[in-house]
């Protein structure tokens, strides 16, 4: 049977009285740690957004030519295997340099040098274009590297343009997508 | 004379109210806090120096995988269940109405955030037949040849989710907005880092096609790097 606990047996029998209060500190700490773990949690778990335009599609009935850019403002950049990136500039006879992407601030140098020409002969950074032309065996985070790279050296004008093969413009691949075992004269 | 007694203060303080003011925050912050849709498959985004969030509501998310599978969702249902009926209007997709008659599968596609599968397999997804993750379905088809119904289908629901957004946004506005690049739903895509060029480009092409030449690319953080200040 249930017994009802009273107190001290007998005798004196006045049992001290507990305070019904709780040191509640503890509890208070606990719920200020949860507080900023979801207050943190929530704000830093947002990714951040990069804009994108691409060219639209060109329609059928206009005829005008497309708009011709000054050879020297450009700077043309391709997207090979194993992170390599190709750029060159020119039409003519291109010099045609490989770099290692894999770290994307290894292009750098290249963008800001190209910038400081760009800027000599037409006074501003802003006429610089770059064609952006991935190759098939590229993947989609050296595109997201170069475009990043391209925000970070502030270049304004940019293009993600196919690689076409062979590339009319450009005489140094010879029909031969670089990298297939035509690395070595390529820096020729 | 009895002497005067000094009452000691105790140092504590009572520490309720605080407790339910704690409380009562973190009550609010889990309350107000969204989870984070569970995605059906798993991506490793690509790191940038983008400082701009991607926006909270009013946005499509196409997830594209390793394998440049698609996956489409929204953050909001009734655009969710507009784009189904606004597929189910066209062809040769109406032919498929009867699979979506039933009310759990309305329901479920509603509730379901995110898919990536042929049309016809929609239905089975909704019902629970077939898993909605990376490892069951397919993906949207891009490319109508792989597409069960002829069709390229990523192309398709895109419409569908913009036509569905500005069909409610016009119901609230009393038609007030135009089909124009303004009043569109806005797209962001999820790439995975390592997806091969050409089914991004596919992808990219498809955009090209429904005249979708401006979105987001999501990004996780890159530390350390912001954007250098080069003199004008």
């Amino acid at each position: 049977m249930a017994e009802i606990a009273q107190g001290s047996e007998g005798g004196k029998g006045k049992g001290k009285k507990m305070s019904t209060r709780i040191d509640m500190t503890p509890m208070v700490d606990l719920g200020f740690l949860l507080i900023t773990f979801f207050v943190l949690v929530t704000t830093f778990s947002k990714p951040s957004a990069m804009d994108l335009a691409i060219p639209a599609k060109p329609d059928p009935n206009d005829k005008t030519p497309p708009p011709e850019v000054k050879e020297s403002r450009v700077l043309q950049i391709a997207l090979g295997e194993d992170n390599k990136l190709y750029w060159y500039r020119g039409v003519k006879d291109p010099k045609v340099e490989v770099i290692d992407f894999s770290q994307s601030s290894n292009v750098r140098p290249v963008i800001q040098d190209v910038q400081q020409k760009v800027k000599q002969r037409w006074g501003t950074l802003d006429t610089m274009l770059v064609l952006i032309k991935p190759m098939k065996k590229s993947n989609y985070k050296n595109m997201v590297d170069i475009l990043d790279e391209l925000a970070i050296s502030k270049v304004k004008y940019y293009a993600l343009m196919d690689f076409k093969l062979p590339d009319d413009s450009i005489t140094i691949w010879k029909g031969q997508q670089p990298g297939a075992g035509a690395n070595s004269n390529l820096n020729d | 004379m009895p002497k005067v007694k000094i009452k000691r203060k105790s140092t504590l303080v009572d520490m309720t109210a605080m407790c339910d003011v704690a409380f009562l925050l973190l009550t609010f912050f889990i309350l107000t806090s969204k989870f984070r849709p569970q995605d059906p498959v798993e991506i490793n985004m690509p790191a940038s120096v983008s400082e701009r969030k991607i926006a909270d509501a009013d946005i499509m998310i196409m997830q594209i995988d390793k394998e440049g599978r698609a996956y489409l969702g929204t953050d909001n249902q009734m655009v969710r269940q507009r784009a189904l009926e606004v597929m189910l209007r066209t062809n040769p997709y109406a032919s498929y109405k009867d699979k979506f008659a039933t009310e759990e599968i309305m329901a479920a596609f509603k509730k379901t955030e995110s898919f990536g599968a042929p049309f016809p397999m929609i239905p089975d997804i909704m019902s629970g037949k077939i898993a909605n993750d990376g490892k069951h379905t397919p993906g949207i088809p891009v490319d109508s040849l792989k597409s069960p119904v002829r069709r390229n289908e990523l192309g398709d629901w895109l419409v569908a989710f913009r036509q569905a957004h500005l069909e409610l946004a016009n119901e609230k506005a009393d038609g007030q907005l135009k089909m124009s690049t303004y009043n569109y739903i806005r797209l962001a895509i999820k790439g995975d880092g390592l997806t091969e060029y050409p089914e991004v480009e596919k992808i990219f092409n498809t955009l090209k096609d429904r005249s979708i030449n401006k979105f987001d690319l999501i990004t996780n953080m890159k530390g350390g790097e912001t954007a250098s200040k080069s003199d004008d």
